[in-house]
């Protein structure tokens, strides 16, 4: 009897340790990449948020209505030029695939529109948007830093604002698309 | 009959051991101070309350032990984002004076390996403090010795709540010192390369809630003077 309780302590033991080692403890969903090769080199990705069912948070000083219901957005005169958005991002199926945040503010010298990227399975992307709109509604922007898949990568991201045009009831109001351009560091030189 | 309920114990008592021994494991200790801690260059000190009904919103997806905050925040619910937090919160300087904006995502690390006392967050961190620039920080963080220290004793805690104080660092990586990759975004900032070290400092914890007294503190090493576009401020 004294035998079998030990074998079954070195079993739990072996066991516990075996399970461990053998199934990852974390295991993050994943969804195919949909990414098509540029004329002149890199590969182009496109992702997008609709507006406002997958906007989490808009920051920003005097709002009427905050998104969230109840969030309160700090009164500090320091923040008041200052907008923060966190979406959720799609890729080109509709297919939710990570959150994003857009920073837009004005500073003393200049504006900042920041977008961070994150998609949990892959990485993270920081990319820095020029002020300025170019025609047909763009923004261009360049990544300036980025994690794990992205950390090795160089490139432009530009963003533009889509209004639906459907008609639909139950229709976004519009979509903000994003669409990366990204190399490796040594093919974008 | 009564063998296979000997065998039954004694594997229930084998697993027992083995995940005493694994959390209470010597060979597993804490990596020390912050490699910042000992600098010589100025640094920015940013401090956040890590409490989640501290912040500006606070999400996740919903069936976690933080509750998103405030409550009608939009859940990330999705397969992709399910093991994801987002949260937006105000960062304060050494004075606890308002710094900025900070947004932060984290995701469980495909990296986590209890074995070896690794239980992994992949995050980043997008700053943005007025009259100096923005920030994109990247990390890896081990919550380890947080859970070790912190979280067991408040399940074991008869009020299933810890108090005490609790100091560590968060940051693993992906530095070689265990620092994490910051990149200056705009401003003086623009165009820096730093490193960074997230600490915590808990000091009461409840199984229910999660954190209730907790303070966390981004402490970001600027490059030397020779090496910096212009002399930009710092706190410290």
């Amino acid at each position: 009897m004294l035998k079998t309780f030990i074998a079954g302590i070195l079993l739990g033991i072996v066991g516990v340790a075996t399970l461990l080692y053998a199934y990852p403890v974390v295991d993050q969903h994943r969804e195919e990449s949909i990414v098509t090769v540029a004329a002149n080199g890199g590969n182009i990705e496109a992702f997008h948020t609709n507006v406002p069912m997958d906007r989490i948070l808009i920051g920003a000083a005097g709002q009427k209505q905050p998104l969230p219901e109840g969030m309160i957005w700090p009164a500090d005169p320091m923040l008041r030029d200052v907008r923060v958005e966190l979406f959720k991002i799609r890729n080109a199926r509709d297919i939710v695939v990570g959150v994003a945040s857009r920073t837009a503010a004005r500073d003393e010298s200049a504006d900042v529109i920041d977008w961070v990227l994150h998609l949990p399975a892959r990485g993270s992307m920081f990319v820095n948007m020029q002020p300025e709109g170019l025609a047909g509604g763009f923004r261009n922007g360049e990544l300036r830093a980025g994690s794990r898949e992205f950390a090795q990568l160089r490139g432009v991201m530009t963003e533009r604002w889509v209004p639906n045009t459907s008609g639909d009831a139950d229709a976004p109001v519009g979509r903000i698309e994003l669409r990366t351009t990204l190399a490796g560091a040594r093919e974008a030189r | 009959m009564k063998y296979a309920i000997t065998l039954f114990l004694g594997v229930l008592v084998g697993a027992a051991v083995f995940v005493a021994g694994l959390i209470y494991n010597p060979f597993i200790v804490d990596r020390g101070v912050s490699p910042l801690s000992l600098t010589d260059s100025e640094v920015i000190r940013l401090n956040f309350s890590g409490v989640p009904t501290d912040a500006v919103v606070y999400t996740n997806d919903g069936e976690s032990r933080l509750k998103p905050f405030p409550k009608k925040v939009l859940q990330l619910w999705e397969p992709s984002i399910a093991s994801t937090d987002a949260m937006a919160t105000v960062l304060r300087d050494a004075r606890s004076q308002t710094a900025g904006i900070g947004v932060k995502f984290s995701s469980h690390s495909e990296r986590t390996r209890l074995l070896k006392g690794e239980a992994m967050i992949d995050s980043v961190w997008y700053a943005y403090l007025p009259g100096r620039g923005s920030l994109f920080v990247e990390q890896s963080e081990n919550y380890w010795q947080f859970l070790r220290d912190v979280v067991v004793p408040a399940y074991r805690s008869s009020a299933n709540n810890w108090k005490g104080s609790w100091i560590g660092n968060l940051t693993a990586g992906p530095g070689a010192l265990g620092t994490a990759a910051v990149t200056g975004g705009s401003g003086s900032l623009k165009g820096l390369k730093m490193e960074g070290v997230e600490s915590l400092l808990a000091r009461a914890y409840s199984v229910a809630d999660g954190p209730v007294s907790a303070e966390g503190s981004l402490l970001i090493e600027l490059p030397g003077a020779s090496n910096r576009p212009d002399e930009g401020a710092s706190d410290d």
